[in-house]
């Protein structure tokens, strides 16, 4: 299989990536962490994965305990200066660093890591230009966009809006060969993951992810794919639960089905 | 109110959740009514200015409120309206009170208005020997039924025409199990017909108030509002003091997005202008404060008071579409009722802002750009430090923090147990754990991806080729 990128921005020496993975997804999918690292290197990316990096704290700050996030904070920028750029497999920690990532002594480096933290697709596409992945997955697949990496960091157009569609994730799967994307009924309805939401409110948690899973089965998935683990972990929770057939795959397992010669 | 007997809303989602054919009925016909709101909004090439523009009109309103509310009074007092200031509920109510002793009035035929929901003038007044009748349709159902309206726009979209049918057999007479749309309409119309005309007090909401010109407009689509103040001879209209607009011409802006937001329709049946009283007859304006002047005081808070009571928020929350409005125990539910509610009461309210994944739908429909999932995050900070929410999860939040700000003790906790599994997202629910009882756990990996990346990553790597 041949790669079939544009790398536009490539510059003599290689992009030095800071490797962020999530701190549950470090914990239970080490999979998507391998899968991210190996596609950014095989794009050719300098990659590294500090090894003290704990979590962005955002568990906390969605809870409404955003002041108790200072250690994290401090402890996120020391893991994640002097890279060029920050990638992250999750639409939602990205969010939140963006958003959020601020220091009383070391503002600039904060500013410098919000400014340069990417979610990894938008990474592909708006940094490295990638156009199409040319990798293999011969499978229908459903897309569970993140509501944090869609309507926060604007991955995919939303529907609410009048305005013209697009998906940066939809875009790198289109070239995956053997791949059929779905068209759900509701395109970017939120699954009821939501953080400690999934446990306050579990009654309308597990309702809304059962809901989301029914608009996948109505078109035959086999896979279930997104940007975001937390939201995959939830829906593959019930599906589980369910003994559903049908799988949850995070996006970079599936784009790192790219082939190099 | 006893903030300690409110029902909260996970414990009342719970409930509603019991009866899964009818959470996805109530699921389905909002969702319907998102999906006509879409078509609608999609029609309009410049749907995203007109929402910037309101916004934009509303940030100027709310930025030189004063000057409004007093050119507003001036010229309303012109056109020989009785103009009223109530500083709060308790003052609205007495307010409206004395005006029907002072006619001795002692029914009252009302339109739909929030505001009044907001300040409980039903109770009030029936507790002072006023009989108030709900003309709105579906105000005039959940009155019957002695519940408050579940939803802004659609007041009984709690209700399925069965339970309409029921309750209309009980008070009205209709006949037991005839569930016909058309026939129960006719009935409700037959009944109110007759308190049209023998009302000689008729109280409305306001959706816009121009200051230009001191007249008011309400937009109903049933025509009740005006059945109501054209057969009475006393009109009392209440708005909350964020109801202005500065010019008649603005009034364009809004009442194209307010219909479309709100279900789909280019425009209300009826957008009636009230400006003047008629020959012999009084016409009050009642202006409310109730908390509006301390949210505008807040600043991350103040972009609230833009609301136009569309809904749309409601029927896009996919929190909203599961639990139903009276799980908020507000009188506005929903998303926008999440950020106006910890204002009138933080202690009883504090539940509301967290029922919400903060997925965003609200804020991209709301015509006025009101950005409210931001507002929600926001309040439960505020709520945090206020001392708001429940001491278990701040005990529990700061083991978190412990853990997860530290390198060390998070790879040991990492490695003895993984952490994580008895922590997140279960953090807040250790007792019992409610993740599980609908979800399986993930399957726990043999090794962490660190562990991985220090066996197989870059420094081991460059090792080897070294």
């Amino acid at each position: 299989m041949r790669i079939l990128f544009f790398n536009k921005n490539k510059k003599e020496e290689e992009m030095k990536v800071g490797l962020f993975i999530p701190c549950y997804v470090d914990q239970f999918y080490p999979n998507v962490g391998i899968a991210t690292y190996e596609l950014l290197q095989k794009l050719g990316c300098e990659v590294d994965f500090p090894m003290n990096q704990t979590c962005c704290g955002q568990p906390m700050a969605n809870s409404g305990y955003e002041h108790l996030t200072g250690d994290c904070n401090t402890n996120f920028i020391a893991n994640f200066s002097g890279f060029d750029y920050v990638v992250c497999p999750s639409g939602s920690c990205t969010l939140h660093v963006k958003d959020h990532l601020h220091s009383d002594s070391e503002e600039p480096k904060a500013e410098h890591i919000r400014k340069t933290v990417y979610e990894l697709t938008e990474f592909l596409t708006d940094v490295l230009k990638v156009e199409t992945i040319e990798g293999e997955f011969p499978y229908k697949v459903g897309m569970h966009q993140s509501c944090h990496g869609q309507r926060g960091l604007k991955l995919a157009q939303m529907t609410e809006l009048n305005a013209t569609p697009f998906s940066k994730p939809g875009q790198l799967l289109e070239g995956i060969k053997g791949l059929e994307l779905v068209s759900l009924s509701r395109k970017d309805e939120c699954c009821g993951f939501g953080g400690t939401f999934c446990v306050t409110e579990e009654a309308v948690s597990v309702k809304m992810g059962q809901d989301r899973i029914k608009d996948h089965e109505k078109h035959e998935v086999q896979f279930i794919t997104g940007g975001d683990m937390s939201c995959l972990m939830h829906l593959e929770g019930i599906l589980r639960r369910q003994k559903s057939p049908i799988k949850t795959i995070h996006i970079a397992e599936i784009l790192n089905t790219l082939q190099v010669k | 109110m006893n903030s300690d007997k409110t029902i909260q809303h996970s414990d009342a989602a719970t409930v509603f959740n019991k009866n899964v054919e009818r959470v996805n009925w109530h699921d389905e016909t909002l969702w319907f009514v998102r999906e006509k709101r879409d078509r609608s909004a999609h029609q309009i090439p410049e749907w995203e200015l007109l929402r910037e523009t309101a916004s934009q009109i509303k940030f100027n309103v709310l930025s030189n409120i004063h000057d409004y509310l007093v050119e507003f009074e001036e010229n309303a007092k012109k056109n020989g309206v009785i103009v009223h200031w109530a500083a709060d509920a308790k003052e609205h109510n007495e307010i409206v009170h004395s005006i029907l002793k002072k006619h001795e009035v002692t029914q009252l035929v009302k339109s739909k208005s929030m505001l009044t929901e907001e300040c409980h003038l039903n109770d009030y007044l029936a507790d002072r020997g006023v009989e108030v009748i709900d003309s709105d349709l579906g105000e005039y159902i959940v009155q019957l039924r002695k519940e408050p309206p579940s939803h802004i726009v659609l007041p009984a979209i709690h209700l399925k025409k069965e339970d309409v049918s029921e309750t209309f057999h009980e008070h009205l007479g209709t006949e037991k199990g005839n569930i016909d749309p058309q026939y129960l309409t006719e009935s409700a119309r037959q009944s109110l017909r007759n308190t049209f005309l023998t009302r000689r007090a008729a109280l409305t909401g306001v959706n816009f108030a121009v200051a230009e010109t001191g007249e008011f407009v309400v937009c109903t689509n049933e025509g009740n509002a005006d059945m109501g103040a054209h057969l009475a001879d006393v009109h009392i209209a209440s708005m909350g003091f964020e109801k202005l607009v500065p010019k008649r011409k603005h009034l364009g802006v809004f009442l194209r997005l307010l219909a479309r937001s709100a279900t789909g329709q280019p425009i209300t049946t009826f957008s009636s202008h009230f400006k003047k009283p008629r020959e012999g007859k009084e016409m009050h304006i009642v202006i409310v404060d109730n908390g509006r002047s301390v949210q505008l005081g807040r600043p991350e808070f103040k972009n609230s008071l833009k609301c136009i009571r569309c809904g749309a928020c409601m029927n896009t929350c996919p929190v909203y579409r599961r639990s139903g409005g009276h799980s908020y125990h507000n009188a506005v539910a929903g998303p926008i009722g999440s950020i106006l509610a910890p204002n009138l009461d933080m202690k009883k309210n504090a539940d509301l802002p967290f029922a919400s994944t903060l997925c965003g739908s609200c804020t991209n429909v709301c015509p006025v750009k009101i950005d409210i999932h931001d507002q929600l995050y926001k309040w439960r900070q505020v709520l945090v430090k206020e001392g708001y929410t429940p001491k278990s999860k701040t005990i529990a939040m700061k083991t978190m923090t412990t853990v997860l700000a530290n390198p060390t003790v998070f790879e040991i906790a990492g490695k003895t147990g993984r952490f994580m599994m008895k922590n997140f997202p279960m953090v807040v629910n250790n007792k019992l754990n409610k993740w599980y009882d609908n979800r399986e756990m993930p399957e726990v990996p043999k090794e962490s991806f660190r562990e991985w990346y220090k066996k197989n990553g870059k420094a081991n790597k460059g090792k080897k080729d070294e």
